[in-house]
């Protein structure tokens, strides 16, 4: 740790002077970089670089659109405190325009924001939280007289990347539970329709970790590109495992120590929540792991003896009933299933064939040698008969 | 010299009396019914989520050893890992069908599933017929089929019978005996039920009166996919019910005529013979087996007969010799 | 009884050696077997439980050893007293086949030291096809020795007791003819129990019948194949005049086995399997290839006078009658996918160490006993 402040690129001093000032110690800042370096799998000495990159003189921009939401995504990121976020969307990227956290209102607040896409069109990244109504032409959800759905037209074509923060923007969440009265949808199925090229990436959750967001932001604005995504655009080094894989109760899973109903001896226990409907085993999340608001173990769904219930899953979340068993998506780890036809027996060894070929060979040996014998006996015969 | 016309004859004339005993189906003596109290197994392979507990518990509950199991090429790469298959150290395994991608489950092409495997307990046991030494019995109550170690002699017999191959010997032990399933037998007295369906979460390996078994098999069929079923846990007539989605069947319960009939069924989402389920006639082998073996001896009767005339031509003839 | 005796000689020979130190090797790999299990030395697996063991030496073993069964039939069921001198040779093979077969099975069972279980009634099932083989077999070998003991009396010149014994003879001749009767065919019987595991050649209700016409053909086979050896070997004259009496028995034998096995094949239709070409199918051809020579060469007159003729027509049914017995037990025997077989040195070489005590006390006992015909009177 003490080789990555050392090693600081002697430039980055001045900038980080600013952030120092308002109250965040270099140190911390550090710390905090290197940390998100971890998370999202780089080596250790990348925590410096992502330091630069975001205290360099330009703050990258960062637009933040809000639909049918809850702003329960927004909460949950304010609650991220190391740094306390909002210094860092003050401080480290130019947070022009969120609607909860915006300092002006009304005109002004639309003025800064269509001032800052003119300004940085094709270089900003929009976040999207909250699903967009498509039905009847989106009038369910309206900002500045303009509908969610023209918005996200309007400024997602211009944006560098998108990302689609919380499972409503990920794939519909809530408002898209059945009967989705209002057409909600997900940003990558409008892009879809609407023929927009931008990239999504999805951080889904109801709400996300915010350090999965957080990480995901700095990952773009350190690198310029989005980090790995998998078949659903979501960055891999948070969802790339189901929570099954890391659950702090699988070992009772394993062991077939399950809690049958809520306050019985087992669930007292810590037993494994399957059979409360638990949907570890079909979400891909990194909740086990990472946890929520920095409290220390337990401080997740499974932790404090509550069921998964797939908030993050598309399909799973808001669509199958809370308590019903967990469908099973994915066979891990794959190599200790038997299949159907195993090989089992020994096969033939060298000295095995040999030995059964020799007894053949000398047996049909033997009698050729007797043949031959008695052969010669006939002809003796015949000859003496002969004679 | 040329064997004589009349021996011939004599020959000619007892071998067809064989074959025209051979050729009728008649041969095969009356299939056995299921006994009045029978228990048995269920298992639903489309809600089965291989997670393996119930080879755990039966390890636990008939206290049988890890398996230290040989994989790969010339069977070379030693691994403390799932045992491959059923051993005399393993009475019950999950196995996995895959196929393709095998991205979805339930489904064959690209697909998996996954099936269990241990004993049948078959209604008319071909292992039972075949043990001379009365060490595999069939309960005449519950139907369970069990092992008595000090009657066996370890011929492997029943082995060579059981169409499922399910009884194990101990190969690697100087002193073995034969292993299999036997419905948790000794768990019974202590009012306990299978260890494997106990501790199934999902209900998928479900324990009970056999025929409560079947209804429910049969009530599972008429399901549409997709609609939600209460699935009963551990035991059919449980109260504990797992609420889920029904998956598409394959029309057909294995178990209910194969080898004439089974006390353990199946139901599942691909074909039977995918999970390596032998197709069988809908009679035991060993009705055929026993009624050949009664047909021939006729309560040893016909030997009797039979060494009787072989007495009284061995009589004459050693008296001519002297 | 005089018709036989010594044939005398050295006993320790360099055949004898050899067969001594085969038995030796073999005697090493038993004692590991009941030290550490069966498969530390077999190959034996759960999906073929039964190896050569089985197959060779208690099932192919034992109709080698059909001999004495096959000539007691002849001569003291149908009377045909002329065949007399080459009854005690052939029971002395039979009495020997049959107790190393006992031997085998006591290797190759698993609880060994419980097989006195065969005969307590309270565990004995009656619907068992082993049950009925194994006692069959049991009191069989007993009976064999008794029918063979008079030679040793002749030896020990015990007069009275040799009286007692050739008055009461003929029922130990009527069980003798009983029983391989009975196991016979149960050696078949044995396979029919595993249902579709048993290739469908070979999967019939005819298999004891089959079983059984094959094992007298092969018991006549082995009586002409052990004269034409031991003649050979201990330099004597071939009993040509009996052999090829004796060898017009066989084209009738063999011609019934095949009418059953191929009427048996095309009434349940599976005959077309035997020329698939697959390994199975090839086998099922050369069984009975090996069937058809000795019937085309025995049926003449020519080929039944000539001891070579003779000898090879045994060697070929001997093979027909064995591969018919390891295609029933082992090669036609599929357990499943992910099974196979093929015997190991070690188990093999128990086989051949049990076959080599066998083949070595036989040249004992042949030079020793009065077991051979006398060839000086003949």
């Amino acid at each position: 740790m003490k080789d990555v402040l050392d090693n600081l690129p002697a430039d980055s001093g001045e900038s980080l002077e600013r952030l120092v000032n308002s109250g965040l110690s270099r140190r911390d800042f550090l710390k905090f970089c290197t940390g998100v370096a971890v998370m999202l799998g780089l080596p250790v000495g990348m925590g410096s670089k992502i330091a630069e990159a975001v205290t360099s003189a330009k703050r990258p921009p960062v637009l933040w659109l809000s639909a049918q939401e809850c702003t329960g995504c927004t909460e949950s990121l304010l609650r991220t405190n190391h740094p306390t976020l909002e210094k860092l969307i003050l401080e480290l990227i130019s947070l022009d325009y969120h609607e909860t956290l915006n300092a002006g209102a009304g005109h002004q607040a639309e003025e800064a924001r269509v001032k800052s896409m003119k300004e940085n069109k094709g270089k900003y990244v929009l976040v999207v939280d909250g699903s967009i109504p498509v039905k009847d032409n989106g009038i369910y959800c309206k900002i500045g007289g303009k509908t969610a759905l023209s918005l996200l037209e309007e400024m997602g074509s211009q944006a560098a990347a998108v990302i689609a923060i919380g499972s409503c923007s990920s794939w519909g969440g809530v408002p898209s539970a059945a009967p989705n009265p209002t057409g909600a949808s997900p940003v990558n199925a409008i892009f879809k329709s609407k023929g927009i090229k931008t990239p999504v990436v999805n951080i889904p959750g109801c709400p996300p970790n915010g350090y999965n967001f957080l990480s995901t932001v700095l990952y773009f604005v350190t690198f310029k590109k989005l980090p790995e995504l998998d078949d659903e655009g979501r960055p891999k080094f948070a969802y790339g495992r189901i929570i099954h894989e890391n659950c702090e109760r699988r070992p009772h899973f394993d062991a077939g120590r399950f809690a049958v109903e809520f306050g019985d001896e087992g669930h007292r226990k810590g037993y494994c929540l399957y059979k409360l409907g638990c949907k570890g085993p079909e979400t891909f999340n990194n909740c086990p792991t990472l946890l929520y608001n920095d409290v220390g173990s337990g401080a997740w769904p499974v932790g404090t003896g509550h069921p998964c219930f797939g908030c993050s899953e598309k399909g799973v979340g808001f669509e199958a009933p809370l308590h019903t068993p967990a469908r099973l998506q994915f066979i891990t780890p794959p190599l200790s299933f038997p299949g159907i036809t195993e090989d089992k027996a020994k096969g033939a060894t060298v000295a095995g064939a040999a030995v059964v070929a020799g007894i053949a060979g000398a047996a049909l040996g033997a009698a050729a040698v007797t043949g031959k014998k008695l052969s010669k006996k006939e002809d003796e015969k015949t000859e003496r008969k002969e004679r | 010299m040329d064997i004589e016309r009349r021996d011939f004859l004599k020959i000619a004339a007892g071998s067809s009396l064989l074959l025209a005993a051979g050729e009728s189906s008649a041969l095969m003596r009356p299939p056995k019914s299921m006994p009045p109290e029978a228990v048995g197994m269920f298992y639903d392979s489309t809600i089965c989520i291989g997670c393996k507990v119930c080879q755990k518990a039966c390890k636990e509950s008939n206290k049988l050893p890890a398996e230290h199991t040989v994989i790969g090429p010339e069977m070379s790469i030693p691994v403390w890992d799932n045992p491959i298959d059923l051993s005399g150290k393993t009475y019950n395994i999950i196995k996995c069908y895959k196929s393709g991608t095998a991205e979805n489950k339930n489904q064959e092409e690209n697909g998996f599933a996954f099936i269990q495997r241990h004993c049948m307990h078959c209604v008319d046991p071909a292992c039972v017929s075949a043990c001379p030494v009365s060490a595999l019995r069939k309960n005449p109550t519950n139907g369970v089929v069990t092992y008595n170690k000090d009657a066996c002699i370890g011929c492997r017999y029943c082995q060579v019978a059981c169409p499922f191959n399910i009884p194990k010997m101990e190969w690697d032990n100087p002193f073995p005996q034969i292993r299999k399933c036997q419905f948790c037998d000794h768990r019974f007295k202590e009012g306990k039920f299978s260890a494997c369906c106990e501790f199934c979460p999902t209900g998928a390996s479900i324990f009970g009166p056999a025929k409560d078994l079947l209804e429910e098999a049969r009530k599972r069929l008429t399901l549409k996919p997709g609609q939600y079923y209460d699935y009963p846990v551990a035991t059919v007539n449980s109260k504990q019910k797992q609420r889920q989605k029904v998956a598409a069947y394959v029309n057909y319960i294995y178990g209910e005529k194969e080898a004439g009939g089974t006390q353990f069924i199946m139901l599942s989402g691909v074909p039977f013979d995918k999970l390596g389920m032998p197709s069988l006639s809908d009679k035991s082998d060993a009705a055929l087996s026993e009624g050949l073996q009664h047909t021939l001896y006729k309560g040893m009767i016909a030997p009797a007969a039979v060494l009787a005339g072989l007495i009284f031509a061995a009589y004459r003839s050693t008296k001519n010799d002297k | 009884m005089s018709e036989a005796k010594p044939a005398g000689g050295k006993i320790v020979t360099g055949p004898f050696l050899f067969f001594v130190a085969l038995a030796v090797i073999g005697v090493i790999f038993i004692i590991k077997r009941y030290i550490y299990g069966l498969g530390a030395v077999s190959n034996l697996s759960d999906g073929y439980p039964w190896g050569i063991w089985i197959a060779y030496d208690v099932v192919v073993g034992t109709a080698f050893a059909c001999g004495g069964y096959s000539l007691a039939l002849l001569v003291y069921i149908m009377n045909k007293g002329q065949y007399h001198p080459l009854v005690r040779p052939a029971l002395l093979a039979s009495a020997f086949g049959y107790t190393m077969a006992g031997a085998s099975i006591m290797v190759d069972i698993g609880r060994y030291w419980q097989s006195y279980n065969l005969f307590l009634p309270w565990y004995s099932q009656v619907n068992s096809v082993m049950l009925e083989v194994a006692l069959c077999i049991a009191l069989y070998v007993l009976v064999l020795w008794i029918e063979f003991s008079p030679t040793f009396m002749e030896w020990l010149k015990a007069k009275g007791l040799l009286q007692t014994a050739n008055k009461l003879m003929f029922i130990f001749i009527a069980l003798g003819v009983l029983l391989p009767t009975m196991h016979q065919s149960s050696l078949g019987t044995l396979m029919v129990i595993s249902g579709k595991k048993l290739y469908p050649l070979w999967q019939t209700q005819f298999i004891p019948l089959l079983a059984l016409i094959s094992a007298i053909g092969m018991g006549y086979a082995i009586v002409i194949f052990e004269s034409v050896v031991s003649a050979t070997s201990l330099k004597r004259e071939i009993e040509m005049p009996l052999l090829s009496k004796l060898s017009g028995i066989i084209p009738w034998i063999i011609g019934i086995y095949l009418i059953v096995r191929f009427g048996d094949l095309i009434i349940r239709g599976q005959l077309g399997l035997a020329f698939h070409g697959d390994l199975k199918g090839n086998f099922f051809l050369l069984e009975n290839i090996l069937f058809i020579i000795p019937l085309v060469i025995l049926a003449s007159p020519a080929g039944r006078n000539s001891p070579r003729s003779l000898f090879y027509s045994a060697v070929s049914l001997l093979l027909a009658g064995s591969l018919f017995r390891f295609d029933a037990f082992l090669i036609g025997f599929n357990p499943g996918p992910g099974w196979h077989y093929f015997p190991s040195f070690s188990e093999t070489m128990i086989t051949v160490g049990i076959v080599s005590i066998e083949i070595a006390a036989y040249m004992v006992f042949v030079k020793r006993l009065p077991v051979l015909p006398d060839m000086g009177h003949a």
